[in-house]
């Protein structure tokens, strides 16, 4: 028979304890996490980064990575996009009863896994099992804190002239989910982008390269990142369709369920804004990474419009590329 | 399914070729002794034209009216509210395709039936009903369907394919339109305070995913009845274009034909084998409401009285109600609909209305007039 979770797992008790040392602490233990106490005592860092975000993706398992792994990339990414290099993360798993102890396992190598590749290390943690039907599945919180590498990195510092690039090809995560689903009997090679962004923010910081600003096009895609780029600052942002790298796979489900690729979400694809004179350089290194040869120059930022998103065809046409709005969900005919 | 559809549609968005068929647009258009007003009736063209910027393209000559056809758009809120009356009652699970999901009825959204409870789920294919009716024996699943010709094939084949199974938990509540008495409607009413609409509607683009299933023949009597060119249009950049100029050219010829642009899919006669399907469970209704339109007579489709016992709107008939509603009266979805008005003519237009909290039935489509405008918004203007 199959060892699932149970609620006695949750009670705080023998039981719980058991489930953190032999399955959480085996796979994510360290110094500061082996102590068991209430709270991780840390080194005091010059400029710490802090940020949070939950992860309740379905199915746990996709193409291209599981809730673990975008747990940790989901973290760490956001305090990659501020320069900051991640460190320390803390990790809240409340499991739905029943839930398998082998899937459960499964995830927490995943988390560790990609810890390994930011460098950083989960100092803290809670689990909490509720009742059936109470979560699907499992869900997971993790925060984290970095250190900031970069200089001046943030939405307030795009400015007219600005280029903007799309560090690969977009739209995988959201494809890729949509496809796994149950009900969509699509055959896809297609896999998610899910990939922690700090080696290609270090890699380009060493090269003396400083982004104006760096963002994960996570939900809302690529749409949304420009939208309130361009809102934040009152500047238009102008993108060059042709140019925004998109893989056959992802176009094909857009195709079919009437969404536009800009729209979907993406775990390891981030966009920049920078001097156009550092365009080169930061292409050549993003080339080096996972997917990074779709990396393009999309566009950049101009002032006729405030606070839109210009879309210009390759035929001389312009579209506004507004913000994502509702539910994801596939057009009638 | 095989993902890489690129070669389907790569060829039909080559910026070359739609810009030269812009150029022989204009170069056509110089020939036309008045402006053109096509009506683009399915709202996947208005969408195209939007998305694309088609548009810009065109000479001032060439105007797109936006017509009626968006399943989404037309649906009232009376048969909105009977799927929401539908979807809280116990035991039932509500099946629709997705964006019905978001329309507002007078009681709310079909989203907030599912927020408040309700067990709503939309499917990819009306297909996947009958696995949900399989696989909760315990539950009536009450389908939704809706759809012009295109996807009412889909609901045909369901209905028969649940019959062969034995099948006994699901309902249907049948909201299928056809487009031809909408467009027939279109050009015969008149409005009191227009002197008809006569005056506006030069042309037809016709929906080519209609006319794989209905043919083309659907359209004859447009040019042979009511001197109104039809061609029936891909929905790509290069089909719509195409099927502008086809158009252009028959004024300047002075022709009044029904033509196809779409012939890598649509003939005269379309598919018989799933018009023969639709005839074996359906029937045209005496009337149908539309919404921003009125009751417009055989535009839609009921299911034969031998399927009377799994017709949701007979086996719930005690709690559907049957009045009509009045739509907001700021709201021109029905001006807009009868090609009367352009969305940026509303006054509540992206201010009240917007796609995420929508006013009326054109703004919550993808496929609606106003979703569209506001969505790509138009440059030029």
């Amino acid at each position: 028979m199959k060892k699932c979770i149970t609620l006695a797992q949750g009670n705080g008790g023998a039981e719980n304890h058991a489930l953190i040392k032999e399955l959480f602490w085996r796979h994510l233990g360290n110094d500061i996490l082996d102590r068991g106490e209430d709270a991780a005592v840390l080194k005091a860092l010059e400029r710490p980064a802090f940020t949070t975000d939950s992860f309740t993706v379905s199915p746990l398992f996709f193409p291209g990575g599981d809730i673990g792994k975008l747990s940790v990339c989901g973290t760490c990414n956001d305090l990659a996009m501020m320069g900051a290099q991640p460190r320390y993360l803390s990790l809240s798993v409340v499991i739905e009863e029943g839930f398998e102890v082998r899937s459960l396992e499964k995830i927490v190598r995943s988390l560790k896994k990609e810890l390994a590749l930011n460098d950083a290390l989960v100092v803290s943690g809670d689990t909490k099992v509720v009742p059936r039907g109470s979560v699907d599945g499992l869900f997971i919180t993790t925060s984290g804190i970095g250190e900031l590498q970069g200089e001046g990195i943030g939405i307030k510092a795009i400015r007219p002239g600005d280029a903007i690039i799309v560090s690969r090809d977009i739209g995988r995560h959201g494809a890729a989910i949509f496809a796994a689903r149950e009900g969509m009997e699509l055959e896809s090679a297609l896999e998610s982008d899910c990939a922690s962004l700090w080696p290609q923010v270090a890699a380009l910081l060493e090269a003396g390269i400083q982004p104006h600003a760096l963002r994960d096009a996570t939900r809302g895609g690529l749409a949304a990142v420009l939208n309130e780029w361009a809102e934040a600052n009152a500047l238009c942002i102008e993108i060059d369709e042709e140019e925004i790298p998109i893989s056959d796979e992802v176009r094909g489900i857009c195709e079919l369920l009437g969404f536009e690729p800009a729209f979907l979400a993406n775990e390891g694809t981030f966009v920049l804004a920078l001097d156009p004179a550092d365009v080169p350089l930061a292409l050549e290194i993003l080339e080096a990474f996972p997917g990074g040869e779709a990396a393009m120059r999309i566009g950049e930022v101009k002032g006729e419009y405030p606070g839109k998103v210009v879309l210009n065809s390759p035929w001389g046409t312009r579209r506004f590329l507004d913000w994502p709005t509702g539910e994801l969900l596939p057009r009638i005919c | 399914m095989n993902l890489t559809l690129k070669n389907l549609y790569d060829d039909f968005r080559d910026p070359k070729t739609i810009r030269a068929l812009a150029e022989l647009i204009h170069q056509e258009s110089e020939g036309l002794e008045r402006p053109v007003n096509i009506m683009e009736v399915c709202g996947g063209h208005t969408h195209t034209i939007m998305k694309y910027g088609l548009k810009q393209l065109l000479p001032e000559k060439i105007r797109f009216i936006h017509g009626p056809g968006c399943p989404v758009c037309i649906m009232p809120k009376e048969r909105i509210d009977h799927a929401y009356i539908l979807a809280r009652q116990p035991d039932v699970i509500l099946v629709t395709l997705g964006d019905m999901i978001k329309v507002p009825g007078s009681r709310g959204s079909l989203q907030q039936a599912r927020s408040e409870g309700a067990d709503v789920r939309f499917v990819y294919s009306p297909l996947d009903a009958l696995k949900i009716a399989r696989e909760n024996p315990g539950k009536s699943v009450i389908f939704f369907a809706i759809g012009f010709e295109t996807t009412t094939p889909m609901t045909a084949a369901l209905i028969r394919r649940a019959e062969d199974l034995g099948v006994k938990n699901l309902l249907y509540h049948i909201n299928h339109v056809t487009v031809p008495e909408v467009m027939r409607e279109l050009i015969d009413s008149r409005d009191e305070h227009i002197d008809s609409y006569n005056n506006r509607i030069d042309a037809f683009i016709g929906p080519s995913h209609v006319s794989v299933i209905a043919g083309a023949k659907i359209y004859r009597e447009f040019p042979e009845r009511y001197g109104r060119p039809v061609v029936v249009s891909g929905f790509e950049p290069v089909d719509v274009m195409e099927g502008v100029l086809m158009l252009v050219r028959q004024f300047t010829q002075g022709r009044r034909e029904l033509e196809i642009q779409y012939k890598r899919s649509v003939t005269m006669e379309g598919n018989l084998a799933a018009q023969r399907q639709i005839d074996e469970v359906f029937e045209k209704r005496g009337l149908f409401k539309w919404r921003g339109l009125g009751n417009i007579p055989h535009s839609a489709l009921k299911l034969l009285e031998a399927y009377a016992h799994l017709d949701a709107e007979k086996v719930y008939a005690e709690i559907l109600p049957v009045e009509e509603i009045e739509d907001h009266k700021l709201c021109i979805c029905g001006d807009i609909l009868r090609g009367m008005a352009e969305p940026t003519e509303c006054q509540v237009f992206g201010t009240a209305c917007t796609p995420s909290k929508p006013l009326g039935s054109c703004m919550v489509s993808s496929e609606g007039a106003c979703a569209a405008y506001y969505k790509y918004g138009d440059l030029l203007k």
